[in-house]
């Protein structure tokens, strides 16, 4: 079996017993290593051979899980700031080069429990910051569609996993994009649930009032189905929401009665014609579909990535002053000579690569003495006029919102160097984690042969509307188109 | 908005964050936090006078009862096979500077 087979017919094949577990999990192992080994493309940071073995073994036997796990039999990878007991989790960072998790993360335990076989760590911007993977220690994942170009990021690993054709999903984790991103770059589907919707014990903190574990997948049932499986109220997490988890089954639907929000910010005048292009195809096959598409406005969007390139930094700069050479993770050389604060100083300096520093410095500075009201205040209050343009829109009758998930197509490696030319890749993404609003990217057709993605938004908990959207949109778009 | 940042300024907030910076690395930061901080001017011009801070919706997130936090699971490994260095189940880290030997 080679190409993008779906979560679902592994499972059903798997759960018939017309293929075993075994034999999945090692063929799924085998094309993780031909992706790296025979192909460079650089996606995993570890391969899981050994205990994807030792699960596949244990599934075999387990009738309760055949009967009734939702992802039974079916191959996962896991974006590197998730932690998996007795694996590895380097956050794509050399200050944790090394360090293997006590603990598994309570999305990797629900995926388990449902029968879910992984397969190894991918690749990621250090600690997720980043927009192309090549912010990695460990060098860059390239795009399994075009190996020259970026397959985006921070969760460019998960992307190019899926998109590769190793496993059929995926997790990884949005702070500003990082999911839907790369997802719009590899031409697959990606997901962010609404902020409180997945626990995130286990997911390494980067900027805490954004980060949200997200699912990469093939097709917007495999996602869907996944999100109901790592979704729910989780006492370990206190931001976690208890909110009813609905049976999202991605199934698509008839989009009569449904008001689509086309909001004109997100389709400026430079905006990429081609991608413009796309965009127009995908609204004129919802408004066929018997959508309603409205013109609508989401006036503070252009202020978003002032605001996110704040917020998001400063909160790291706490979040990652955990990292400090003394209780997990990588001690600096020649750091213990002179004390406690020199060894601080130098285990970071060393550890920590050139954007995770640059926004570590930049979110000190902002919350530091004399400069908090002006950046730190500030972006917070507008995030809120931000947030209030998604609520008014959301309660004016708009069942959710359609725009291109990036303004251009993968770019290739090496083509950014200047950090707020790479931050500006976010700029239609990181409105949703401001907002905390559920957003998603499918893939709407190529331009020059690389994928286009585009966005769903929906309001806070309404993921089952962005679904059926999604999945009305990618069976009228056809494969062709993918 | 505040003026342009210094290599000094930027060493002062290295030093807030535990980063051991070079003096090139120094003059570099101080260089693209400048640039960055530009583009966050915008936001000055923004009247917010009517706009409270933000915060996720905490009423679907409620506070757990006040009656401790879950149960602690057992570590799957014992901090001994991750940290830099332990002695005794504590974790050894390097003297802290002396009055003698602190930045004056």
């Amino acid at each position: 079996v080679t190409g993008r087979t779906t979560a679902a017919d592994i499972s059903t094949a798997a759960r018939s017993g017309q293929r075993s577990i075994i034999e999945i999990a090692t063929m799924a192992l085998r094309r993780a290593e031909d992706a790296d080994v025979r192909d460079g493309l650089n996606i995993f940071l570890s391969r899981a051979g050994d205990y994807a073995r030792a699960r596949a073994r244990a599934l075999e036997s387990d009738a309760v899980r055949r009967e009734r796990g939702a992802l039974y039999g079916v191959p996962f990878a896991v974006k590197d700031n998730i932690a998996v007991a007795h694996q590895q989790l380097t956050c794509g960072s050399r200050i944790l080069a090394g360090y293997v998790s006590p603990y598994s993360a309570t999305a990797i335990e629900r995926l388990e429990d449902a029968g879910a076989i992984l397969i190894g760590k991918t690749n990621l911007d250090e600690f997720a910051m980043g927009s192309s993977t090549e912010n990695s220690a460990f060098g860059p994942t390239r795009n399994p569609l075009a190996p020259t170009l970026v397959p985006g990021g921070s969760s460019g690993g998960s992307a190019a996993a899926v998109a590769a054709g190793v496993v059929p999903i995926a997790l990884g984790s949005e702070t500003g994009g990082s999911v839907r991103q790369p997802a719009a770059f590899c031409g697959i589907v990606g997901v962010k649930p609404t902020y409180g919707r997945v626990s995130r014990y286990g997911l390494v903190a980067f900027g805490s009032s954004l980060d949200q574990i997200g699912i990469l997948a093939n097709n917007v049932v495999d996602a869907a189905v996944t999100l109901r499986v790592i979704a729910g109220r989780d006492e370990r997490d206190a931001t976690c929401a208890d909110v009813s988890v609905p049976d999202f089954d991605g199934a698509p639907a008839s989009l009569r009665g449904t008001v689509i929000g086309r909001p004109r910010e997100y389709f400026p005048d430079d905006l990429d014609p081609r991608i413009a292009e796309r965009c127009a195809r995908a609204l004129d096959q919802l408004r066929h579909l018997g959508a309603e598409i409205r013109d609508v406005s989401l006036p503070h969007t252009a202020l978003a990535i002032p605001v996110y390139y704040i917020v998001a930094p400063a909160e790291a700069s706490s979040n990652l002053a955990r990292f400090d050479g003394v209780r997990y993770g990588r001690r600096g050389q020649e750091a213990s000579r002179n004390g406690l604060n020199e060894m601080y100083a130098a285990t970071r300096v060393q550890g920590f690569g050139p954007e995770v520093t640059r926004r570590i410095l930049l979110g000190t500075y902002v919350l530091s003495a004399g400069y908090y009201d002006a950046y730190y205040r500030k972006a917070m209050q507008v995030r809120s006029l931000i947030a209030e343009d998604f609520r008014r829109v959301f309660s004016g009758g708009v069942h959710a919102l359609f725009t291109p998930t990036t303004p251009t197509p993968a770019f290739p490696l090496g083509s950014r160097s200047d950090p707020y030319e790479m931050y500006l890749s976010d700029i239609f993404t990181c409105t949703a984690n401001l907002a905390g609003v559920p957003a998603m990217s499918l893939p709407i057709g190529r331009v020059d042969g690389l994928p286009v993605g585009g966005q769903l938004m929906s309001a806070h908990f309404d993921e089952a509307r962005m679904f059926s959207v999604a999945a009305a949109l990618e069976s009228s778009l056809g494969p062709a188109d993918r | 908005m505040p003026d342009a940042i210094t290599v000094d300024e930027v060493r002062r907030v290295a030093r807030l964050a535990r980063l051991g910076l070079t003096d090139e690395q120094a003059r570099g930061l101080a260089h693209d936090l400048n640039t960055i901080l530009e583009h966050m001017n915008v936001l000055s011009r923004v009247d917010t006078t009517a706009a409270s801070e933000y915060t996720a919706a905490r009423a679907v997130m409620p506070l757990r009862a006040d009656h401790g936090p879950p149960p602690v699971r057992p570590l799957a490994t014992l901090p001994e096979t991750f940290a830099p260095e332990m002695r005794d189940g504590f974790f050894v880290v390097p003297r802290l500077a002396t009055h003698e030997d602190a930045e004056p």
